[in-house]
């Protein structure tokens, strides 16, 4: 087994019986493993909801360390379309000129900070810097800021057994609530200050709301963010024909990307609230139980994907859903697709090969599963061209 | 070279000459409103939708299992209904008339 390779634990449930089972904080879940399955319960929001009670469909769930709504996320249509409406614009700011020159310039001078060094720690010394840096950009706030967001850590919401720690969320709450009363009092043109003077359906967004919509910003391009850029690090310290050929034929950049985010699928899965006793995959779920689309297995399911465990750099159709699928597709996919995209342009250009020396695997405990999702530590030296 | 017209969710015409590559990305390079090709054309976000004109049906021919999975829980789908990212532009889609489709 190469040691960038991310296994595929789903692949005999999903085959066998289209599902699988885990308990969680005595909230079990029924995972939805395959694409099809999967793609119909994340369209039907009506038996499959997300505005349950904050927290709860979020796998391991944060329903006791959390009551702050998070939002668009954790609203069903059709309230959802007016709030996802309102963000939307912002979020596609990525595709602005000024926004990627800023971000390639970002991204070229970390990659040239590694290269400097001798050996590096890729989790801490690069992806949390790369996206903590490029988040000033999302937000639209001074590049300094990233200071403090690195100073966190990887995990402002895991401690070292990944159980969920309420005092390392409430660094990130606390401080949300200290920049909304600043935005407050002296607005700017940053995303926190957008939101206090927006309006949807006639009314202003409340404080809480603001709240909602920041902190799904922070959560939820951290681990994801973090984790695809590092175990793209990896791919490539096995593969540097990969580095070569993203230098010669930079057309597949794009694909390149879809490819490496389909097999890494940084977020394992998503859950939702049953709202009526129904089944899925021919297997009974209750009122008030969780389901769970499982976006790591569904991408790797072989009634879609031709050699579902290769990274196939150029794959030409590629359904995959990583993003997500439906009404709550992922919001930050524009700013994380523009960083992946500059990323593996900034790589093909300025480095010859990575070796790895040291890692320890990121491994997810799902019940019956177990899911490497990245990695807890990994150093690599980078060479340059 | 294919002239191919794209009708706007507001009723706008925008009529474009290509000559290669897909009908996304003519629509994209040249801002048709609605034509966002978020996943760069490799059939998984679907924000490339259209609606075929009637009469143009059998230029383009009709969608893939893979592209029809995505349209059908799409609320905007119909019969006519393609994912724009998998039509290639060839002489073959000339005079071709497209309705961008509505989305959330
Ligand atoms: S551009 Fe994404 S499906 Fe066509």
């Amino acid at each position: 087994m190469k040691k960038s390779a991310l296994p595929d634990p789903f692949e005999e449930a999903r085959v066998n019986k289209g599902y699988g089972e885990m308990d969680d904080q005595n909230d079990p879940v029924t995972m939805v493993l395959g694409l099809k399955d999967l793609r119909k319960c994340a369209h039907n929001w009506k038996t499959f909801q997300s505005g349950a009670t904050p927290g709860r469909i979020v796998i391991p769930s944060e329903v006791n360390i959390r009551d702050t709504r998070q939002i668009p996320f954790e609203v069903d249509p059709p309230e959802h379309k007016d709030f996802r409406a309102l963000v939307e614009p912002w979020f596609k700011r990525p595709l602005e000129a000024d926004y990627k020159a800023t971000l390639t310039q970002q991204i070229n001078d970390i990659v040239d900070e590694v290269l400097a060094k001798d050996s590096v720690e890729v989790v801490e010394e690069f992806s949390l810097r790369l996206q903590s840096r490029a988040l000033t950009l999302l937000l639209n706030i001074p590049y300094e800021e990233s200071e403090t967001w690195i100073s966190w850590g990887t995990h402002v919401f895991r401690s070292e057994g990944e159980a969920l720690d309420g005092d390392k969320a409430n660094i990130l709450y606390d401080y949300i609530d200290e920049r909304i009363t600043q935005a407050i009092e002296s607005p700017g043109a940053d995303l926190y200050s957008m939101l206090l003077a927006a309006t949807v359906n006639g009314k202003k967004l409340t404080r809480e709301e603001v709240k909602g919509v920041m902190i799904l910003t922070f959560a939820g391009g951290r681990d994801t963010v973090i984790n695809a850029v590092t175990n793209s690090i990896a791919y490539f310290a096995e593969h540097p024909e990969s580095l070569d050929r993203l230098q010669n034929e930079p057309d597949i950049t794009g694909r390149a990307v879809e490819e490496l985010i389909r097999y890494f699928s940084p977020l394992t899965q998503m859950g939702r609230v049953v709202t009526e006793d129904t089944q899925v995959c021919e297997h009974a779920v209750k009122e008030d139980t969780r389901i769970s689309l499982c976006w790591a297995s569904a991408n790797r399911d072989a009634k879609v994907f031709e050699n579902p465990n290769d990274i196939v750099l150029d794959r030409k159709i590629n359904p995959h859903v990583a993003f997500g699928f439906s009404h709550h597709n992922c919001l930050g996919a524009t700013h994380a697709r523009q960083i992946m995209n500059i990323l593996l342009t900034t790589l093909a250009k300025k480095i010859k090969s990575i070796d790895i020396v040291d890692y320890k695997e990121n491994i997810e405990e799902l019940g019956e599963f177990k899911r490497k999702v990245g990695y807890d530590n990994l150093t690599v030296k980078f060479k340059g061209r | 070279m294919a002239k191919i017209t794209f009708i706007t969710t507001d009723d706008k015409t925008i009529t474009l000459e290509g000559t290669s590559g897909s009908v996304m990305q003519l629509a994209v390079d040249n801002s048709v409103p609605g034509i966002d090709g978020d996943c760069g054309g490799v059939c998984s976000c679907a924000t490339c939708h259209v609606h075929v004109a009637p009469e143009h049906i059998e230029k383009t021919g009709v969608a893939s299992e893979i592209e029809e999975d995505m349209l059908d829980l799409n609320d905007y789908s119909n019969e006519r209904s393609r994912l724009c990212c998998q039509l290639e532009i060839s002489e073959a889609l000339d005079g071709l008339v497209l309705q961008v489709a509505e989305s959330d």
